[in-house]
């Protein structure tokens, strides 16, 4: 069993508010874009649907991003209560993109709040949907800055120490370290095809339900698209990842793949189990291909766990994370790839029930999926904080108290939680689309007239 | 503000920018004081008017104002203690290893306000436990959030080699302690009744105005005293600091002239806009006439400013991000007034 020290519970409520709160920042990263498509297509089009389509996304938008700001204000804060040794050498260091992030939600809290209010207020509509624009930036920049920090975290670059005092400090060259730009292109990628596919989801759901047909079919058919051509930058992204791994931090990806022994013309291993003597069972071995997608190369050689001192080893259990997180990638792709297919084949009915159920997954799974992602590359860290500098025991707070702080913000979650499902619910549920509509198409009348 | 910053120089400090770098997290915090002030005062002021049966005075009012700006309120704070992580990392590491208890009771309140904000006003209307916890978050949180200023002043923490531990008895037993507490809740109702009364006449609403104008004399009372109590509390608790603040006698003397002049604005009934701008003057001056007589000292006695700041590449970045961050902000900040603020028919509820 696992002592339950104050480094233990900081990690655990770290990872709780984490695994909480990146929940609603993909959201916040991802749907901006979606709001602006739709908005922008129903000005051109001249169809209401779509400008509803804008409308009520970005009515559901402004409960996800509360949620988003409080949590993320929360983590914000704990990184310096939990982690008061590592931010005092961070601060140092990374503090120049923690700092700007603050400016990336400033932009966008204010150019959202301009947004929500303004709908019928500008005689020319791309007026109102230029204002779409600051805040995608604003959101996908806070993004960008976060993750720099992480892949500060990482790989650490833009100082040196010297008998324990930090010199040389440069915050460019700590910000564009060698894992930034691997990571923000995958993050925010994975970030806007999971908006795409939750708002996929729901308008798969509201075709099952057979409400809204007219609605849902515009809705899929913009969001699916979204989302296959984000699950393909997304794969790209993901193998750039690995290829990043393989020469900066072969020990993730050795865990990640159970790549023991460094050996030429590695082969990848996909699912299987470990047996209590660390040997693989039941996996299937693709010869060669480890090589390949670390390097290009199927002969190139492949550092495994046996370089590595055994104290600075990541669990091997990452590698279910990081199996799950591929497969979802992967069926994902598969499932818009065949719905678009089919609404371009005229003979092929996009709308069948299980095309459709098989939509209303890809959100939770893509979801899912970003969940696996942070804790394969967050557990694949360990031990360190710090990569090479600090460990997670070193940088933790040493008060008491920690553990009723994690059930605190534990109650706090669920409420959170609770609050947002009842929320959306009720105003969806009572407001259909269609009814919706009316109203907006009179607006679109007078506007005509006027 | 500047000529705090020239006195500063001529007095000999070497380094500008570390000067500079202080006057910016105190200005985040002054930007915060004020923002959130307005907007905790009026989550209890609402709260209040709804057990009072006159919610029907003052609640389209205040929704009207807080609807556009709430999440504004919470990237001030969130800039301010990023700032602070970024300019002194020495006080964060001695404040995140004191203050996980405070700390984090203020996120959880600060989340639960934030959220059912947003649940009320875009899910399910006039809800009356959400207004309860908007009106009771509203005066606890700047409690949580002011025992950070208390503990700065000295005498609560236990430190050694590795581990900082917050005293809590000493801290609940401590009369100056809790004098900063009743002072952040009394000047919290005060800056927020001064600016709902403003906001009032500019929507030419005479009910509101009326009752937000009792409000904000019946609060001025209450604030100078605590001033005052906090002087003197101070005074038994950090002489040391309690003496430089005379050294800037001529600020806080400024302080309590806007105080006046806002006062008799308000009782005049004329000029209120002029008064909420006689308001700020005077906790500008009261806030940087603190400020200053504490340095160096950010944290009695273990923290002082020359030892704290992070290196000089880090903090010239911090700097030159921050004003350009302000190029960008300011102008969009405008835009989001005219439109919401200060836009005549908007404020008078006709958009
Ligand atoms: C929709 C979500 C999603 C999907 C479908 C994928 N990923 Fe991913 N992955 C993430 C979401 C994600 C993430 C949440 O965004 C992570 C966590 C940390 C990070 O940088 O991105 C991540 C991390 C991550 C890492 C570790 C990077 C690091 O620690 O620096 C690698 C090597 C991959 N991914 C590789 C892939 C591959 C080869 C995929 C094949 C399709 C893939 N991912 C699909
Ligand atoms: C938002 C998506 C993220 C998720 C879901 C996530 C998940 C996690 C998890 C599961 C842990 C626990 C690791 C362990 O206990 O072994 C952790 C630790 C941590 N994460 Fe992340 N992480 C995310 C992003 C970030 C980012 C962007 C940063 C940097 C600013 C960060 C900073 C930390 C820190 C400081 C710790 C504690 C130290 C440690 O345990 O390694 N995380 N995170
Ligand atoms: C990769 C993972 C993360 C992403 C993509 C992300 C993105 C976001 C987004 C989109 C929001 C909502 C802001 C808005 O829509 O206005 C948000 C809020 C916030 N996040 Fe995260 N975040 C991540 C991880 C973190 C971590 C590790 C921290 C801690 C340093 C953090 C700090 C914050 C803060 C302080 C806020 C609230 C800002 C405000 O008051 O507006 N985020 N984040």
């Amino acid at each position: 069993m696992v002592e339950l020290d104050s480094v233990m519970l900081s990690r655990m409520l770290t990872a709780m508010t984490l695994i909480f709160h990146v929940i609603f920042a993909t959201i916040g990263v991802g749907v901006p874009v979606m709001i602006s498509i739709a908005e922008l297509i129903g000005i051109k089009k001249k169809d209401p649907y779509y400008s509803l389509m804008a409308k009520r996304w970005a009515r559901g938008f402004t409960i996800i991003v509360a949620v988003g700001v409080v949590t993320g204000t929360a983590i914000g804060l704990q990184l310096s209560l939990l982690w008061p040794s590592f931010m005092q050498l961070a601060g140092k260091v990374i503090a120049l993109p923690l700092f700007m992030e603050t400016f990336a939600f400033f932009f966008e809290a204010i150019f959202l709040g301009a947004y929500l209010y303004t709908w019928d207020r500008f005689k020319n509509p791309m007026t109102h949907w230029y204002l779409s624009l600051p805040i995608i930036v604003g959101g996908t920049l806070s993004a960008f800055f976060i993750t720099t920090v992480n892949a500060f975290m990482n790989t650490p670059a833009g100082f040196d120490i010297e008998n324990g005092v930090i010199t040389s400090i440069n915050p460019l060259a700590a910000m564009f370290n060698p894992a930034t730009p691997t990571k923000v292109f995958h993050v925010v990628s994975s970030a806007y095809m999971t908006s795409a596919a939750i708002l996929a989801t729901i308008a798969a759901i509201t075709y099952l339900v057979k409400r809204d047909q007219e609605y849902a079919k515009r809705a899929l058919k913009l969001t699916v698209t979204a989302a296959l051509v984000f699950s393909v930058s997304t794969a790209i992204a993901g193998d750039l990842s690995a290829k990043f791994l393989a020469e900066h931090q072969p020990e993730k990806l050795a865990a990640g793949e159970w790549h023991f022994e460094t050996e030429k013309g590695a082969d990848l291993v996909v699912f299987g189990t470990l047996n209590e003597d660390n040997e693989i069972t039941g996996a299937i071995r693709l010869p060669n291909m480890l090589s390949f997608l670390a390097y290009g190369d199927f002969n190139a050689e492949v550092t495994g766990l046996d370089q590595i001192p055994d104290d600075e080893e990541p669990p091997l259990w990452i590698h279910y994370m990081f199996d799950f997180m591929v497969s979802i990638g992967f069926l994902v792709l598969g499932i818009t790839f065949l719905y678009v297919l089919m609404t371009y084949v005229k003979k092929w009915n996009p709308h069948q029930k299980w095309m459709l159920w098989a939509i209303a997954a890809i959100g939770p799974l893509s979801m899912l999926a970003i969940e696996f992602g942070w804790i394969y590359a967050e557990i694949g860290r360990q031990p360190w904080i710090l990569r090479g500098f600090m460990t997670v025991a070193e940088g933790a707070t040493t008060s008491p108290n920690v553990g009723w702080m994690f059930l605190m913000f534990f109650l706090l979650y669920a409420v959170l939680a609770g609050g947002v499902l009842v929320v959306l619910r009720k105003m969806f549920k009572d407001h259909p689309a269609e009814l919706e509509l009316e109203h907006l198409y009179k607006e679109v009348d007078e506007g005509g007239k006027r | 503000m500047s000529i705090s910053i020239k006195k500063l120089t001529k007095e000999g400090s070497d380094n500008g920018i570390r000067i500079y770098r202080n006057h910016r997290s105190l200005d985040l915090l002054y930007g915060y004081l004020i923002v959130a002030s307005i907007d905790f005062g009026a989550g209890f002021f609402a709260y209040y008017a709804r057990i009072t049966k006159k919610d029907h005075i003052m609640n389209k009012l205040i929704s009207r104002y807080l609807s556009p700006v709430w999440e504004v309120t919470n990237v001030f704070f969130v800039f301010f203690f990023v700032g602070l992580v970024g300019f002194f990392p020495d006080m964060a590491y001695y404040f995140g290893q004191a203050l996980l208890v405070p700390g984090s009771i203020a996120i959880v309140l600060l989340a639960i306000r934030g959220s059912f904000y947003a649940f009320e006003s875009y899910g399910s209307k006039n809800n009356s436990v959400y207004m309860f916890f908007y009106g009771a978050t509203g005066l606890l949180i700047p409690a949580s959030l002011s025992t950070a200023l208390t503990i700065s002043e000295g005498g609560f923490l236990r430190v050694t080699e590795n581990d900082v531990r917050l005293q809590f008895s000493e801290l609940l037993l401590n009369p100056y302690s809790w004098s900063v507490v009743f002072l952040a809740i009394v000047s919290v109702l005060y800056i927020s009744s001064m600016f709902l009364t403003y906001y009032a006449d500019r929507a030419d609403d005479e009910g509101a105005l009326s009752l937000v104008r009792k409000y904000a004399l019946f609060w001025s009372i209450p604030t100078i005293i605590a001033s005052m109590t906090v002087f003197i509390a101070l005074s038994q608790h950090n002489p040391e600091h309690f003496n430089r603040m005379f050294d800037y006698w001529w600020m806080f003397g400024l302080s309590v002239f806007f105080y006046l002049a806002a006062v008799f604005l308000v009782y005049s009934e004329k000029f209120y806009g002029w008064a909420f701008i006689a308001v700020m003057f005077q906790f500008l001056f009261a806030f940087f006439g603190y400020g200053v007589s504490k340095l160096p000292y950010l944290l009695y006695p273990y923290v002082t400013i020359s030892e704290s700041v992070t290196p000089e590449t880090m903090g010239l970045a911090l700097v030159i991000v921050f004003i350009a961050g302000l190029f960008l902000l300011i102008p969009s900040l405008f835009l989001l007034m005219r439109m919401f603020l200060f836009d005549a028919d908007y404020v008078k509820g006709r958009k």
